[in-house]
């Protein structure tokens, strides 16, 4: 049953005009179901990609297909399937949610009464239902992204494609989205890109880290902790020398901060000698923030720290 | 088919209905661009080259609904990213192609409604005469819509979008002479106006609204039938065929 509910990529790759490349030998086989979310740095291809599979973009070479349905020579099926939201899509500005929900519905298929009616459903659903006759210009930035949302969920479309849905939203508005996409994710199958590691750890079922062109890493959470040799971190908040553990290292984090990576033996017994000696600090399984950090740039390691170090 | 109406009419809604409906003052800068060098050519022929102009008018407005259209399909794929959420659907470019070039139409029809009472009124010609002058509109409409078609896939921002809308606009409405006969621009340069493909638009419609001011023969006549013919259909076929659709 591979063919079904998957997403499926062979040996993507994508290589400009320019010569150069956005994707290089990107292999990989998700369930499609639930959220994905592909995190990269800006320029590790994600749109490419995210381009490629909702058929706007020709692979270099390779192929891909979800659920089965192959992007490149069954791209006219699958757009009855997939809707997406690109980077920097905003709804047009001189017509209303109403106006420009409908249209949409009209592009892919449907008659005037029925897309005005689900269009009118979309935007009710998601708290537009004031504003659905006011022109999109005249939204804040949040209100134009759920236009967007209500555009995707009234289509109908079981495969969605968002490409850096929350960039330069505010936190409010941002978690309101999140709030949406968790509703949806039941029945649909969310493709996103992001370069936000806290909305793909409290989003994502599965997460692909993409640099460089490259795949670096691709699983649950859990997944890409054991990717990383030692899954929890010591941040000691208290000045005191510290010795690099057995197995273990020192090293500057993703804040510039030192702190200790090791076992979940060694960071528990590390604890309790820290908590002897009153010292305070904060122990975590490492997140997808450090995750991130050692899979796409290799920390600095140091063999202790003082005191004296700077924090 | 009912899809296919569907997805022609959203280009219609978004393109030209709404915008009319939401900003009524594009309908007079619409109204108004056909007609400024024709009032200037109406002034200065003190109204002998009136037929002529209102010839060149029409073919004007339909040239110019291709360049419009570059532009606003440079817009909405550019600013808004439509171009983008409507590959990924079930339209296809030939349906976005002909929904926008529609509504071009609709967005120039106030303008067509005026052109259409002066052509009654100032030109007189044979039924045959007027389904000419009809087939030349039509086949410029659709030359410049699959041009701008073209031309906005293959833009990346809106400046570019206007250097392409500059060049076009000079090589289909400043060079040819539209408004006033072939033999009014001096015949050093008459080798580089037909280069447009306006030129010889312009010239079986200048032999059938004023035929005593030009005389050409029925050989060029054939000659431009041809030429604006074979440009239109190469064009259309590389808006469809060829436009940047799907990235390569």
């Amino acid at each position: 049953m591979m063919e079904m509910e998957t997403l499926e990529c062979k040996h993507i790759t994508k290589r400009y005009d320019t010569g150069k490349f956005a994707l290089r030998n990107v292999s990989f086989a998700i369930p499609a179901k639930g959220i994905f979310a592909l995190i990269g740095r800006n320029g590790a291809g994600k749109t490419t990609l995210i381009r490629m599979l909702a058929t706007q973009l020709m692979p270099t070479s390779g192929s891909a297909t979800i659920n089965g349905i192959d992007v490149v020579d069954g791209a006219e099926e699958l757009r009855n399937l997939i809707a997406c939201v690109p980077q920097e899509a905003r709804a047009v500005g001189w017509v209303t949610p109403k106006q420009f929900v409908t249209s949409y519905l009209l592009w892919r298929g449907l008659g005037y009464s029925e897309a005005s009616r689900k269009a009118v459903a979309a935007l009710d659903r998601l708290g537009l239902w004031k504003v659905k006759d006011v022109q999109c210009q005249k939204l804040s930035g949040g209100m134009k992204r759920k236009v967007l949302v209500a555009m995707i969920v009234a289509s109908g479309a079981k495969i969605i494609f968002l490409d850096e849905p929350t960039t330069g939203l505010d936190p409010i508005s941002r978690n309101e989205l999140w709030n949406m996409l968790r509703k949806l994710k039941d029945d649909h199958f969310i493709f996103l890109t992001t370069h936000y590691l806290e909305e793909a750890e409290r989003l994502a079922d599965i997460i692909g880290i993409l640099d460089d062109g490259r795949l670096r890493a691709i699983g649950t959470i859990d997944d890409l902790r054991k990717k990383v040799r030692y899954p929890y971190s010591i941040k000691i908040l208290s000045k005191v020398h510290v010795e690099k553990p057995r197995n273990g290292m020192i090293v500057k984090g993703i804040d510039e901060n030192y702190q200790v990576v090791t076992t979940e033996k060694e960071a528990h017994e590390l604890s309790k000698r820290l908590i002897s000696k009153r010292v305070r600090f904060a122990m975590n399984p490492l997140t997808l923030d450090d995750i991130f950090y050692y899979i796409v740039k290799k920390p600095i390691e140091v063999e202790s720290y003082d005191e004296e170090d700077e924090w | 088919m009912k899809d296919r109406f569907s997805q022609i009419l959203a280009s219609i809604l978004v393109n030209a209905v709404y915008a009319m409906i939401n900003y009524p003052v594009v309908l007079i800068s619409t109204l108004l661009a056909p007609f400024s060098l024709f009032i200037v050519i109406v002034f200065v022929s003190h109204g002998q080259l009136l037929s002529v102009a209102v010839g060149g008018a029409l073919i004007m407005t339909m040239i110019s609904s291709g360049t419009s259209m570059q532009q606003d399909l440079s817009h909405l794929k550019n600013d808004f990213k439509l171009q983008d959420m409507v590959i990924s659907s079930p339209t296809s470019a030939r349906m976005y192609l002909i929904g926008m070039a529609i509504s071009e139409i609709v967005y120039f029809l106030p303008v067509l409604l005026v052109l259409l009472i002066l052509t009654a009124l100032y030109i007189s010609t044979s039924a045959l005469g007027y389904f000419e002058i009809f087939a030349v509109m039509t086949i410029m409409f659709i030359f410049s819509v699959s041009l701008g078609f073209i031309l906005s896939t293959f833009t990346s921002d809106v400046v570019q979008s206007w250097a392409f809308s500059g060049i076009v606009s000079t090589l289909l409405s400043a060079l040819p002479p539209v408004y006033y006969p072939i033999s009014y621009v001096p015949a050093v340069f008459q080798p580089v106006v037909y280069l447009s493909p306006a030129t010889y638009a312009a010239e079986i419609v200048q032999a059938i609204v004023n035929p005593g001011l030009v005389n050409f023969s029925a050989g060029t006549i054939a000659i431009d039938w041809i030429v604006i013919t074979a440009v239109c259909i190469i064009t259309t076929f590389i808006a469809i065929k060829k436009s940047r659709w799907r990235e390569n």
